[in-house]
């Protein structure tokens, strides 16, 4: 059923705030800590970060004041939705060992329904994307599902592109078109208000339960100006159409050896990836003699993530960049028929040397550094 | 020698060298038979026969101290059993012991050297068929240094 | 032809649990190398596989590691894994006792391309501990011997005293109907066999190329050396099957870790066709 949009101000969004805590959900959010924008608990809008922005640029993350009261004025931050639908730290299972043999147990599954507040389209695209890897291959990982049923999504369209974004070069937005229960798209100033679109059946239900004015033309036409402005102001740019063929028959560029120079293989890229998820598995004993069994994030930047007897197989640091960059760009689409990057450009931000994917592509196919406004280079557009 | 003759004429090493090559050959020719555990030849012996097995194996040798002898490569029917005769100063590097009952055919390495200096293009010729044993050797002696299989422990 | 063996479908309700099971017999093969006998020690049967596949064995508050299957896949009472110890987590599988209890995750990966052997002369080349995830598939020529043309074995190890299933391959190479040839790297005085690599065996093979698949394991540098011999005589490289080996921590496509360029080796191998395969193998660091 089409769902005309909806205009709230506020008030309609502390009340979904409240509407979602009252159905049980566990409302996740933005929400400003450790001069950071992260995700948590939010309980009210005064956890939301108002008249926070963020200054974003290879190797440079800075919270800024705005000008306005802004609930959603920055883009993404250090965290992504992934650490809630894949946790850093899982217990798998615990064995304990006694006469009559050998006893596994695992934990019961979380009583916990998630929703999550102000989801970015890239941050969409990237749970889909983890969606395909977790649930639609041959086998399902039941953690993931657990905790991926029922979420409820409230999107928020962008209101300014991140200074490291490239989203409209990966087609992940800054609109997001499906996937979600409710998208929102800020229109700030007096009267501070939102653009509401309903995505589903249940955000209609939310939707009618929120003070709420239809929208007007002029509303409709001032929400689609704040995406375009968006679209358009978007710094970087990545030809994305042909990274596939491009890097599997680059993988011998020196480009490779030049990032390996500057790569410190830290891991950070892969930490804030909204898309990575590899993960390795440990096992630990306790004084009473039971053992178990606890999956973590990891990182294909470790020296030990390749080893096998002898050696690893990726031990230079060349070899794990160019791991990590091939199979986020080329190798992923062969295993899961879509690209792994989202164009959220948290890479970029959070590396402590500023090495920029977008610029490692061009130099591999071989065009000339772009200008910060656009300019220059061969391959401008998306 | 008519046997000789018919034996070398198809071998593939020397097919297509022309019945005078054969007839030359065939005429310094000898069959040679040897029995388990006796030698070919010695490390240190004039390099001067050319072995080709015809039946049976011998196995390349060195004698390591307090190893005892040390085999590192057997030869087999239809194969040349050591190549140093080819260049100077043609003397054998290393052991060939016939592992079981084997008989080679023998062909004079001083004589085929003298009569490739003599006429250069047979000598090309010759060069050209050895030349890939040689190299196929080297590759198959190279991939054995690897030691891919690893030590158990 | 497929360019993988598909993998065996359905999962349990959670791959990362292990199932109890229990050492019913145990072997030494050689000194670091055993071979274990498996039996369920829930109600559950054994499971089943395919020859090429593995399983996840987890020695209690140690670790887990992958192992070859290497028994034969058509008896469905037994379960036969063979372990070289080369690391903490398989020295402590090669040191349990008949009796002694373990977990179990699996049988896991594709498979040897048995269906594809029907008619086929068919040449099985093992290096060292690559015989054992080929010896399902020998069980499976073997028991089902009127479907193939022609069967070779051909083994390399590193000397004598590292022959894998010693007894077995010379009760084997007493048939009529197997061509078998054992080569070592290097010998002492007294072996009377061949000496010198594998390849060298190959070109003597007297096979029909044109009709001929290869199954091929070993470490990587043998497997690429020995692919290359068979391309020398007329084996294409989409009639070979090369087994690859990785890390694998889950065993199910999930952890990243056996990752080798777009290929999971747990899910997507181990056993894969090496025309898919062969530009990688060549590259450093993959």
């Amino acid at each position: 059923m089409q769902h005309e949009p909806s205009v709230i101000a506020e008030d309609g969004l502390a009340a979904l705030i409240t509407g979602l805590r009252a159905d049980g959900f566990r409302l996740l959010g933005p929400t400003r800590r450790d001069d950071a924008i992260v995700y948590d608990d939010i309980e009210s809008l005064a956890d939301l970060p108002a008249g926070w922005t963020d200054e974003q640029d290879g190797g440079h993350y800075r919270l800024k004041r705005r000008d306005d009261g802004a609930l959603f004025g920055y883009a993404v931050g250090p965290h992504a939705w992934k650490r809630f639908l894949h946790p850093p730290l899982l217990r798998l299972w615990r064995a304990e060992r006694d006469d009559s043999g050998i006893h596994i147990t695992t934990d019961p599954d979380k009583q916990e329904r998630l929703a999550f507040l102000a989801v970015r389209s890239c941050e969409l695209h990237a749970i889909a994307i983890q969606d395909r890897v977790f649930l639609q291959g041959p086998y399902v990982d039941r953690h993931y599902q657990a905790r991926r049923e029922g979420v409820f999504i409230v999107v928020v369209n962008c209101g300014q592109a991140g200074g490291t974004c490239f989203c409209t070069s990966m087609n992940t937005g800054p609109k997001a078109t499906a996937g979600y229960d409710l998208a929102l798209t800020e229109m700030p100033g007096e009267p501070h208000e939102f653009l509401l679109e309903v995505g589903s059946e249940r955000g209609a239900a939310m939707l009618a339960r929120l003070p709420q004015r239809m929208a007007a033309q002029a509303d409709l036409d001032r929400a689609a100006g704040i995406v375009a402005h968006t679209a358009a102001s978007m710094d970087r740019q990545m030809r994305s159409d042909d990274l596939h063929d491009l890097l599997r028959d680059n993988l011998e560029h020196k480009r490779w050896d030049d990032v390996a120079a500057r790569c410190l293989t830290c891991g950070n890229c892969t930490a804030v990836c909204p898309t990575c998820f590899c993960t390795s598995v440990s096992d630990a004993n306790d004084l009473s003699g039971a053992a178990e069994r606890t999956r973590r994030w990891d990182s294909c930047f470790t020296t030990g993530f390749s080893y096998i007897h002898g050696g690893s197989v990726r031990a230079s640091p060349k070899s794990r960049y160019r791991q990590w960059m091939t199979h986020k760009l080329a190798t992923w689409i062969d295993q899961f028929g879509t690209s792994g990057c989202v164009g959220c450009g948290r890479c970029i931000t959070w590396c402590p040397v500023g090495i920029d994917i977008t610029e490692e592509v061009r130099a591999i196919r071989g065009g000339s550094p772009i200008g910060r406004n656009g300019g220059g280079g061969q391959d401008g557009g998306a | 020698m008519e046997g000789l003759e018919r034996i070398l004429a198809e071998h593939r090493l020397f097919a297509g060298l022309g019945q005078e090559f054969i007839d030359l050959a065939a005429g310094c020719a000898k069959n040679t038979r040897f029995n388990p555990d006796e030698y070919l030849f010695h490390a240190e012996d004039p390099a001067d026969w050319i072995y080709l097995v015809r039946h049976g194996r011998v196995a390349l040798e060195v004698a390591a101290p307090g190893r005892g002898a040390v085999q590192f490569e057997t030869v087999g029917e239809g194969e040349i059993a050591g190549l140093t005769w080819l260049l100077p100063p043609y003397r054998w590097g290393y052991d060939a012991r016939a592992l079981e009952l084997t008989r080679a055919l023998a062909l004079d390495a001083r004589c085929l050297r003298d009569k490739c200096e003599a006429d250069h293009d047979l000598g090309y010729a010759l060069l050209k068929r050895f030349l890939p044993v040689l190299v196929q050797r080297l590759q198959a002696t190279r991939f054995q240094m690897l030691d891919v299989y690893g030590r158990v422990r | 032809m497929a360019a993988f063996a598909e993998p065996l479908a359905a999962s349990p309700p959670d791959s990362m649990v292990p199932r109890i099971v229990r050492v019913r017999k145990r072997t030494r093969d050689l000194p670091g190398t055993v071979t274990l006998e498996l039996e369920p020690a829930d109600a559950a049967p054994l499971p089943r596989y395919r020859p090429g596949q593995f399983t996840m064995m987890y020695v209690f508050g140690v670790g887990e590691i992958p192992v070859s299957i290497s028994g034969d896949a058509s008896d469905a009472s037994r379960l036969v894994q063979t372990i070289r110890s080369v690391g903490a987590v398989s020295d402590a599988v090669t040191l349990l006792q008949a009796g002694d209890l373990l977990g179990l995750r699996g049988p896991f990966g594709t498979a040897w391309p048995t269906e594809e052997l029907v008619g086929q002369d068919v040449v099985v080349v093992a290096g060292g501990l690559g015989l054992a995830p080929l010896r399902p598939s020998i069980y499976h020529l073997l028991a089902n011997r009127g479907q193939f043309g022609k069967v070779v074995l051909l083994y390399g190890t590193r000397s004598p005293e590292e022959i894998l299933y010693r007894r077995q391959l010379e009760r084997w190479r007493k048939r009529l109907d197997l061509q078998l040839d054992v080569t070592v790297d290097h010998a002492g005085g007294d072996w009377r066999g061949h000496v010198g690599v594998v390849t060298r065996l190959i070109p003597r093979l007297a096979i029909d190329t044109l009709h001929a698949t290869a199954l091929v394991c070993g470490p990587e540098v043998m497997m690429r050396f020995v692919a290359a011999g068979l391309q020398d005589i007329g084996i294409p490289e989409s009639a070979i099957w090369v087994s690859l080996e990785r890390n694998m921590k889950c065993a199910v496509g999930l952890c990243g870790h056996c990752q080798f360029a777009g290929m999971f080796a747990c899910k997507d191998g181990a056993v894969v066709r090496y025309d898919r395969v062969r530009r990688l193998m060549g590259l450093k660091e993959i």
